[in-house]
């Protein structure tokens, strides 16, 4: 993991969001990943997507678990503090600690082996409470860091670089996603930033679970003919379903869409997004459409991508628990300790 | 010969019958009249269907240990019948209910067998299946009061008091007392030699169970987040926790909750939620036995190379494995002081009955958050779920929650720069920021090596000065945590060294042994590291009796491994078949020793 900090030179011109910050003040040390790495996309594209919802920096936690995905929160946004965890377990501490303060912006930055193999009881355990943060799966069908076994994702067929092609069923985060309840799912692709950043902005601010899967080429050991997790795979078998602009609480929502095929969504909080279908025929507040149309493309080798199912409607886990809006780390001990006399008084029942 | 308020009952009955109920009431009776109790639980894991005893041991010298004795047995299963006929000690009493005949081969002549149409009588007095089979339990109750003269009025008082809201239950109850009181008053002398009578030595005291002890103890300390997993015997510690939450943290207007309690996937979860929760600054805790530990170990190692404050209760069961979920052992001691892999050690709370679970509950909290370190508190289910009279619990109001070395926004705006791990005071405790509160403060909390700085590094010499360092944190430890508990005199060459719940037996045995003129000195450890005191109790003795529950005598390889104590001095006596240690097993292991020609 990197420990090289970038050297702050900034031009006077930059462009500078609400809270006079730049760019620049989103990023974080220089990342160590292979040239070419899709996660190094997938970075930038959360820098610039904080960086235009003029995010605080300290108002954000950056959450992993262990792999080459897990490596990246280092590489964003250095002033917000970050917790690398163990093993697949990034959900139960950004669990934790969206417990302890609500008011946090929560990104979780996951790979397929932290999250479809080891940490997929928590993962699926994070969805059923509605927690809400913003998860993020850098998705490349192999384990990098311990050089290319194939992860819970790859596909039936897919080639290694070497060996025999994997056999097992991948397991798929979107479906799974869809099948728990997960009330924010889209997918993406690390090459295509014009899509991935305002989906990773709606999922920023969506309240509850929100799961964006992006394909993140491995260049290094999974990125040749016969993957079908590789930069050309997936630009040919791409399939885009769903656009997403995001749209401020400030701006009045007059982004001219065709009816029927676009539809804005209003956020808590006063945003809104504008769901652009590509496919008419796509209906992304229906779970089981939604499924039907994910599972026919999956059949015809297809990639689905975009906004794939959203539901702002359901509460997410403070809410289903009736817990106080105030951060119950900022609850102070006076209102916590039912005091001296009262311990006298309750002790009764044990005589 | 009579003999007042020095008498064991044991109730033997088939679990899901409600005999929980009945049993607490005959315990909580005689507490009333001002004589000491002991309750023990002796159960399967089961639900419904399996033999099932209770034991109440009415103590008038207020010991805290089990007795091996049973003087008087109520054996309503028959299941067991013959096994607790063999129980009763010589010159005791038996209760069975003779609605139905018993084997004549299942005979004593050393012992009063006494037979009560239970089932008979609670047919013709009460309808329905239920309602008989609870019945017979409350007239086991009124056979044992009138046998052992236990105040009538004080059990209607108690019925009056738990069923306050319906009336109706307690007349039914009192006529299901009366038919079992009546009974034995009618056909046989009452009451015993072996009696009960009224004294002041219960003033003052509570009776509880650890587990509700420790769930207060978090209450009182402001726990906010409890994350956990259900395992026996841990799982009534979070219970009771949200038991005295929806009392006492639910806003008055808007019914809002100021706690957070989830019930995680797995251990692995539940530990992680605590780390997330206290690294932002929550107090949060989770209760578990010996299996959850094992999963938690992963995580307990991060928090201890991160710096991240966690508070764990252990309620200890028997092992290895799955072992024998409802019974008790002092068995995950070495597995919790150097939990996970890579060189770690961990702070432990030893609590030798509920009270100490509820003042170490708060400990926990604060020593965790001073040394920003996992901190354990090793109960076990003895004391976990057994019934325990103790002092009444106190609360002192001046208490402020040590929430340790956390530089505010205030003390962010200040700095030039923040760094994580630095030795500034050289106490090896480091400073540390919550997230939210400056962007000054931000930091990179990782497992992977890490500099003073907080920095990423695969540097040696980095590496190992933030190692060392975490050595320097457990000295500091040392002089935190709560001393022992030590009686010395100096006439005595050899003591009783224990921990948690070996605590009763042993001080009952140190009596008993003085009245055989042996004197024995008596350390109680009450944490781990071991503090300087302990390391000079064992210097001045040339014989130390190591008293655990465990097989593999665990405290006395910690007290080698911390303080370098003498092996040759430290002599095992260890009980570990899954029942609490009682006096007697202490005794005796103490007189063997001493007639193999070990010192006094």
């Amino acid at each position: 993991m990197t420990y090289i900090a970038k050297p702050k030179i900034s031009h006077p011109g930059l462009p500078k969001n609400k809270l006079g910050l730049t760019l620049r003040d989103y990023e974080g040390t220089v990342s160590t990943l292979c040239a070419g790495c899709g996660h190094d996309s997938v970075t930038a594209a959360l820098i610039q997507a904080v960086f235009e919802l003029d995010v605080e920096p300290h108002m954000l936690a950056k959450m992993s678990g262990i792999g080459c995905s897990s490596k990246t929160p280092a590489y964003f946004v250095n002033q917000s503090h970050g917790f690398n965890s163990v093993h697949g377990r990034m959900p139960s501490v950004t669990t934790g600690a969206n417990a302890a303060n609500r008011d946090l912006m929560y990104i979780g930055v996951s790979g397929d082996g932290d999250s479809l193999s080891i940490g997929v009881g928590q993962f699926v355990h994070a969805i059923r409470r509605n927690l809400n943060m913003c998860y993020v799966i850098e998705n490349n069908g192999v384990y990098g860091l311990t050089k290319g076994q194939f992860s819970a994702s790859a596909d039936i067929g897919s080639l290694p670089k070497k060996g025999m092609p994997n056999q097992q069923e991948p397991i798929d985060p979107v479906s799974t996603a869809l099948s728990l309840g997960a009330t924010y799912i889209a997918r993406s692709f690390s090459g295509d930033k014009e899509q991935l950043v305002p989906l990773l902005k709606g999922a920023i601010l969506h309240r509850g679970f929100s799961l964006v899967d992006v394909i993140s080429p491995c260049v290094t050991f999974n990125d040749h003919e016969g993957s079908t997790k590789s930069y050309s795979h997936t630009r040919q078998h791409y399939n885009h379903v769903v656009n997403v602009d995001y749209i401020h609480p400030s701006e009045e929502i007059k982004a001219s869409y065709a009816a029927g095929e676009a539809m804005p969504i209003h956020l808590h909080g006063g945003d809104s997004i504008i769901l652009r279908k590509v496919d008419g025929g796509y209906d992304p507040t229906s779970r089981a459409t939604a499924f039907k149309y994910l599972r026919e493309r999956f059949n015809a080798g297809e990639i689905t991508t975009g906004l794939l199912y959203v539901n702002e409607l359901r509460d997410e886990m403070h809410e289903l628990m009736g817990n106080t809006e105030t951060p119950l780390c900022q609850v102070p001990f006076e209102a916590l300790n039912p005091g001296k006399e009262e311990l006298a008084r309750l002790q009764a029942r044990y005589r | 010969m009579a003999t007042v308020n020095d008498v064991v009952i044991k109730i033997a009955t088939v679990n899901g019958t409600g005999s929980a109920s009945a049993n607490g009431l005959l315990r909580k009776s005689i507490f009333r009249m001002g004589v000491p109790v002991v309750g023990k639980n002796y159960f399967p894991s089961n639900i419904q269907g399996l033999p099932t005893w209770y034991e109440i041991r009415v103590t008038g010298d207020g010991y805290q240990a089990r007795s091996n004795r049973v003087d008087v047995m109520v054996a309503m299963n028959a299941q067991t019948y013959a096994k607790d006929l063999a129980d009763v000690a010589p010159g005791g009493w038996l209760i069975y209910d003779s609605t139905w005949p018993r084997s004549s081969l299942l005979n004593r002549d050393d012992i009063t067998i006494i037979g009560i149409p239970f089932s008979r009588m609670c047919n013709e007095q009460f309808d329905g299946a239920r309602a008989r089979i609870l019945m017979k339990n409350i007239a086991y109750v009124g056979s044992v009061a009138a046998l052992l003269d236990i105040d009538l009025d004080i059990i209607t008082a108690l019925l009056e008091e738990t069923f306050a809201e319906k009336q109706k239950l307690v007349a039914s109850n009192m006529k299901a007392i009366r038919l079992g009181y009546d009974y034995v008053m009618e056909n046989f002398p009452c009451p015993l030699p072996m009696r009960v009578e009224k004294m002041d030595a219960s003033k003052g005291h509570i009776v509880i169970d650890g587990n509700t002890a420790a769930g207060l103890g978090c209450m009182y300390a402001g726990a906010t987040v409890g994350a956990w997993y259900p395992i026996t015997p841990s799982t009534s510690l979070m219970d009771a926790f949200r038991d005295f939450c929806l009392l006492y943290r639910h806003d008055p207007e808007t019914d809002k909750r100021t706690y957070c309690i989830i019930q995680a996937e797995d251990e692995l979860a539940a530990i992680g939620m605590v780390l997330g929760a206290n690294w932002m600054g929550a107090r949060s805790f989770t209760s578990t036995s010996g299996p959850g530990i094992s999963l938690m170990s992963e995580f307990i190692g991060f928090a201890y190379y991160a710096e991240i404050p966690a508070v764990i209760f252990n309620v200890q069961r028997t092992g290895p494995s799955t072992g024998m979920p409802t019974r008790t052992q002092q068995c995950d001691i070495v597995s919790c002081a150097y939990a996970s892999h890579g060189d770690t050690m961990h702070v432990l709370l030893f609590p030798a009955d509920p009270a100490e679970c509820f003042t170490m509950a708060v400990n926990a909290f604060d020593l965790a958050e001073r040394l920003q370190t996992p901190v354990m508190v090793l109960s076990d289910l003895d004391i976990g779920m057994n019934d325990w009279m103790v002092p009444e619990l106190e609360w002192d109001e001046d208490y402020v929650p040590d929430r340790g070395k956390v530089l505010r926004a205030e003390d962010l705006e200040k700095m030039e720069n923040f760094y994580r791990y630095l030795d500034v005071d050289g106490d090896g405790i480091p400073y540390r920021t919550l997230p939210g509160v400056h962007p000054k403060g931000a930091y990179f909390t990782r497992g992977s090596g890490h500099t003073k700085l907080g920095a990423y590094t695969e540097n040696s010499d980095d590496y190992q000065e933030v190692v060392d360092r975490l050595l320097v944190k457990w000295e500091t430890t040392r002089i935190m945590v709560p001393e022992a508990e030590i009686r010395y005199s100096t006439f005595n060459k050899a003591a009783i060294l224990t921990l948690g719940s070996g605590d009763g037996a042993c001080k009952e045995a140190l009596d008993r042994l003085e009245a055989q003129n042996v004197g024995l000195n008596y350390c109680r450890v009450r944490a781990f590291p071991f503090t300087d005191a302990v390391r000079d109790f064992i210097s001045k003795h040339d014989v130390i009796y190591v008293v655990e529950q465990n097989r593999d005598a665990q405290l006395r390889t910690l007290l080698i491994n911390d303080i370098d104590a003498d092996q040759n001095k430290l002599v095992s006596l260890l009980h570990y078949n899954g029942m609490p240690i009682n006096a007697g097993f202490v005794v005796e292991a103490v007189l063997a020793e001493i007639a193999k020609g070990r010192a006094a």
